[in-house]
This record gives structure tokens, sequence and C-alpha cells, in this order.
């Protein structure tokens, strides 16, 4: 059963179109992650469900009831901001208890309220402290409690982790995922960080110039990109694009393509590939000299220059068969694992294992 | 660069200081003596011979002075309030709405920072006799109102301008109106702000001779500085009343400079006030 249904939303101010008409659904209980570059529309999109922006056309429902036209605070909807947005002269307790007491909720109940949520998010022994004295992960608990408190049918996250070092991300990211479990609640999520994407969403909506590319689960998105732009924003590092033309100059790349997956490579398309779908093989049909090498453990990505490529080519291989710098390796592709893309409609024509 | 040593710097601000008080502290320390000490070396301390309360004796005893007092405070305080309430509501709701009619109406009240109201001082008495506000403190409110508006209003305006958006999306989140977000959350942020508007209206109002004489000249609604012009007559002035007098009137406006002016200074060197 969807919980929130936007039906032609879109957004332009002036003559400039930020969002073009947008429908997208999103099911109770479910994570829902809003994830492309900066001036995709995606903050204005998440602003306009909260009501703090207005909508050019569409309509938006919640519960089936039409919500579009309603004040922010009537809409059952909470929003936790990039900046934290804690009112710096109250304390933690009445930042919580903030939009109750507006409400004209009696004193008891409220208190109440906010030491359950203090419980929830472990923040007891903070309850009267001021916003500075707290740490980031800890005045982002707050701004989160102070959502949760109104208990809403739906919240939305603008960008909550970006102010926070990479540590505290990750201890938030998963501090956010086990809430979502616990309290079964509906989330939309924004953020350009597609790791972030990737680690907490149920579905993943992929935004690019207010247009929306992709929705899907992360695996789907990973596996079944629908455009070059999908596959190449999500995935770290970002997929190899291989040109027609330039793959035309390598000895039997086309033929081997053909012979193992059946298709015959048009000058119109290119092939993609992940850095993870390469592999140094003495019979690969790509060579190349190793130019540098970053290492993340136990797997290492290899920048190679090849000199049918204008970039280099990436190459992600476990640690122990480092070729080591300078060195010339063949590269061969898991044959399986590669996309072919048109190059005009920008589309993902097939991955050859479905062809 | 060339920088003054610390130490000099603190010379060179003391003497300031010292030109600065030095009128305030002779004022006080003469209201103290006899007419004949205060001619006889204006700058000595009062000594046995010189030393006299008579200029406060007199102020009590044949004026009204407690009553001046009251007014003075009544005007100023509920002009301050006014000019604070008004002007922040009035900055922040000209911003709120972003219309070609509020950005007029916004320059017309600030084209008030430069023309003095004293220019329209016969219109003005005009209008306070046909709405019968002649001699009462509320006419008097009114004028004070509208001459420190304009200056708070730009103030705020700026301020308010570069006031954090999240906070105000959040509070409309929480079901805040405009009204309440600024009451709630905007105003005890920019509490600074509110005291350096305060000082800059206080002082002008509560020194005002001007309006009172014209438009309150009135026994009853006398205020402290129209009170102390009865000792300075055309022939002969009474030195220690009217120095008495002003002590007194000098010091609410230090006791809140003095309450406010962290504040004041931060908000100053906060660079709120550029423009």
């Amino acid at each position: 059963m969807e919980t929130l249904k936007l039906s032609n939303v879109s957004k332009s101010i002036g003559s400039t179109c930020i969002l073009q008409p947008t429908n997208l659904e999103v099911k109770q209980g479910e994570l829902v992650v809003i994830v492309g570059p900066s001036g995709s529309g995606k903050s204005t999109l998440l602003r306009m469900i909260a009501g703090l922006d207005e909508l050019s056309s569409g309509t938006i429902k919640l519960n089936q009831d039409r919500i579009d036209d309603r004040d922010p605070a009537d809409r059952q909807i909470a929003m936790v901001f990039q900046n934290y947005a804690l009112y710096p002269h109250l304390t933690v307790f009445s930042n919580i208890e903030f939009p109750l007491k507006h409400k004209g909720i009696n004193k008891v109940h409220r208190k109440n309220r906010v030491h359950e949520i203090a419980e929830t998010l472990d923040l007891h022994e903070h309850l009267f402290k001021f916003p500075n004295e707290l740490s980031g992960g800890q005045k982002q608990r707050v701004a989160i409690g102070r959502a949760m408190i109104r208990s809403p049918e739906l919240f939305l996250f603008d960008e909550p982790l970006s102010n926070l070092d990479s540590d505290l991300r990750g201890k938030m990211r998963s501090a956010i995922r086990n809430l979502h479990r616990k309290l079964g609640s509906t989330i939309i999520y924004v953020t350009h960080d597609q790791t972030e994407a990737m680690t907490l969403a149920d579905r993943i909506v992929v935004l690019r110039a207010g247009c929306i590319e992709q929705v899907g689960t992360p695996l789907e998105l990973y596996e079944k990109p629908k455009s070059l732009f999908v596959a190449r924003f999500i995935g770290s590092p970002s997929m190899n694009i291989l040109h027609y033309k330039d793959l035309a100059s390598i000895t039997g790349f086309e033929a081997k393509l053909f012979s193992e997956v059946g298709h015959k490579l048009k000058p119109n398309q290119c092939i993609g590939v992940r850095p993870s779908a390469l592999q140094i093989d003495k019979l690969g049909c790509i060579s190349g000299k190793v130019v540098d090498i970053e290492y993340l453990g136990d797997e290492c990505i290899l920048y190679v220059d090849c000199l049918a490529f204008k970039e280099h080519l990436l190459v992600k291989i476990n640690s122990q068969g480092d070729p080591g710098i300078d060195s010339t390796i063949q590269i061969e592709p898991n044959w399986k694992m590669v996309h072919i893309f048109d190059r005009d409609s920008q589309k993902r024509r097939v991955r050859v294992e479905e062809s | 660069m060339f920088r003054l040593p610390k130490l000099s710097v603190h010379f060179f601000l003391a003497i300031y200081a010292v030109i600065a008080l030095l009128p305030f502290g002779i004022i006080v320390l003469n209201s103290f003596k006899t007419r004949s000490g205060i001619f006889g070396d204006p700058l000595s301390l009062p000594d046995p011979t010189t030393l006299s309360i008579a200029g406060y004796q007199t102020l009590f005893a044949s004026t009204d002075f407690l009553l001046y007092i009251g007014n003075s405070t009544l005007i100023t305080s509920v002009s301050l309030l006014f000019i604070i309430g008004l002007g922040a509501g009035a900055a922040y709701g000209l911003l709120e709405s972003k219309t070609t009619l509020s950005k007029w109406l916004w320059l017309l009240i600030i084209v008030g920072i430069m023309v003095p109201l004293r220019l329209g001082t016969v219109g003005l008495l005009e209008l306070m006799k046909s709405l019968d506000l002649l001699n009462s403190l509320i006419g008097l409110i009114c004028i004070y109102t509208a001459q420190g508006l304009p200056l708070a209003v730009f103030i705020y305006t700026e301020v308010f301008r570069r006031f954090p958006k999240e906070l105000i999306a959040s509070a409309r989140m929480d079901g805040l109106g405009s009204a309440k977000t600024l009451f709630f959350i905007v105003m005890p942020l920019t509490r600074p702000t509110t005291a350096t508007i305060a000082i800059f209206s206080l002082v002008p109002v509560w020194n005002d001779l001007w309006f009172p004489l014209i438009i309150a000249p009135d026994p009853n609604v006398r205020t402290v500085t129209l009170g102390v012009q009865q000792f300075i007559g055309q022939f002969t002035v009474d030195w220690q009343a009217v120095l008495a007098a002003l002590s007194i009137a000098m010091a609410p406006a230090f006791a809140i400079y003095a309450l406010i002016s962290r504040n004041f200074i931060r908000n100053l060197s906060a660079g709120s006030i550029k423009g």
C-alpha cells in the first residue's frame, strides 16, 4: 500500500524549470533515497513534499488525502535538516518538546514523550544541555528526536549526514537504519552521496537535471542501470565507458565480444564495464601500463593507461595480485558483466548476459 | 605596519574617557555645592563650607519632579516597546512577503531615517490637536514611535535577512506561523540587535525637549527635560536646582547603557549596522 503518492509534480521559477513533472509512489515503511548531483532538483522535491516550497503543478497525496494545499505543520510530515536547524536558545529538552508545545499538548504528556524519545535516541544525559554544547552526531540525533515527537506519517531527511566526518557518518547511517527498522517509519532521504544511497535505501530514485532517471532497489541500479548517467553515478569507483571508435583499435575486441556473448557492436554504441568486472589475464585483449595504484586494503584500484583510450581504465583487483606500478598488463573483461549503451539516447540496450 | 603598544592604546583611551565623562562628573559634583561654591571653584570637590543639597531640596519641594521622572520613564519605555515590536514586525513581514509593494513600503519607511521629524512639527501639532492628543502622554508616545521606527526597521531588516533560513523552515514545519516564528525563534536569537536599537532609540526620546515643549507643556504631562527648564529663567538661573535635575535625568540612560552595553558592543563589532 502506498503512503505517499506524487502525481505530475513539477516546479519552475519563472521560465526556468527546476523539476519536470514527476510521478513517484512510496510504500508504507519504505526508506526511499533520492540521489543526484547538485542542482538536480532533489532538495526542491523534498521541500515541496514538506510544504516549504509551492508546487507549480501536480498533486501530492499522503494516505489518500491530498496534502499539497495544506500548511507544512498540518501534513503529518517531519523534516530533518542538513544543518540540524536546532533552536540554539533552547535546551535539548525544549528543542524536542517544541513542536508539541505549540500544538497546546499538556505538559505531563509532553514530558513523557520527550523522555521516551530520549530513551530511543540515547540522549538522556544531554537533555538539559544547549545545542552548542553537543557534538555533530548528538545534534543530529536531537534533530531526529524533534522530528519523531510529532509521530509523523513520513520523515524527510535533507542530506542529514553531510556535515559529519566520515567515521561518524558511518555510525549515524547504521543508527538511521536501526531506527527505521525499529519504528517502521516511512522515510524519504535526500543525498548526493551514492554510497549513502546504496547502503541505506530500500529503493533509490536517481534524479538528473529535474528528471527521474531511474527508480529501483540498490542492486537493480547497480546491475541494470537504465542509462549511462545512472551507470556512472552508482558504484564507486565509477564504471569505465569505452567508445566504439576506441575499441575498434583494439585487435580482437569486437570479435571476442561477438563470440563470447553474440553481440555485434554498432558504431553508435559504447560499452560500460565496472572496475571490478575487469581482471588481469595474460591472454587479455586490452593492454596497458599501470600508472597509479590506490590501495583500499584487501583490494586495490589500478589506474591503467591504455593507448586506445583517452581516460585511464580503472581496474579493481585483489591486493595480492598487485602487478606493481609501471608494469605493463593485459586486461580481460568479464564478458557476462559488460553493459552496452546507445551513445545518442544514452540508454542502456542490454547487459550482454540478458541478450 | 606601525602598531601602538597595548599600554599606550589604553592610555589614549583613558584620556578620551576622561574628556568624555568630565562634563557629567562636573555636573554631578556641582549639584552638591552651594551657589557660591559652584561659581567660586567649579572643579573642586565639595568641602564642608560649600557642601549643600539645596538644589535637590528645591527640586522636590517646589516641583513635582517625581511625576516628571515617571512621565519620562513611561513615555520612553512604551515608545521603546512599540519601536521594537512594530519595527521587528514590519521588518520581518516586509522581508517575508517578496512583492514589489513591500519593497516600496520598506523604502518609504527607510526614508524616515533621513527626514527629521521636527521639520513636520507644525503639521504634527495640527494633527495632534485634531486627534485631541495635545497635552497627553499618548501623543508623545505616537510621535516618538514614528521617530524611532525607520532606523529600527532598517537594522532589523539587515539582521533578519541573514538569519538562518533553515531555522525558519524548521519553525514552519513545527507549526509556527510568521508572528510566532518571529517571537519565539527570531527575536530571542537577535537579542543584541534589539539592545542596539533600544539604546539608539532611548537616548533621543529621553533627552527630547522639543516635542514636550510644543505638544505637551501641561504640568501634568511634563517630562524631566522640560521640568529642568523652569529653573532657567530669562534673568536668573537656579544653577543648584538645574544641576541637581540634570544629575537625576542622566541616571537612567547611564544605568540602561551599563546594563545592555555588552550586547550593544557585540552587535556593533559584528558589523550588523553596516550599510
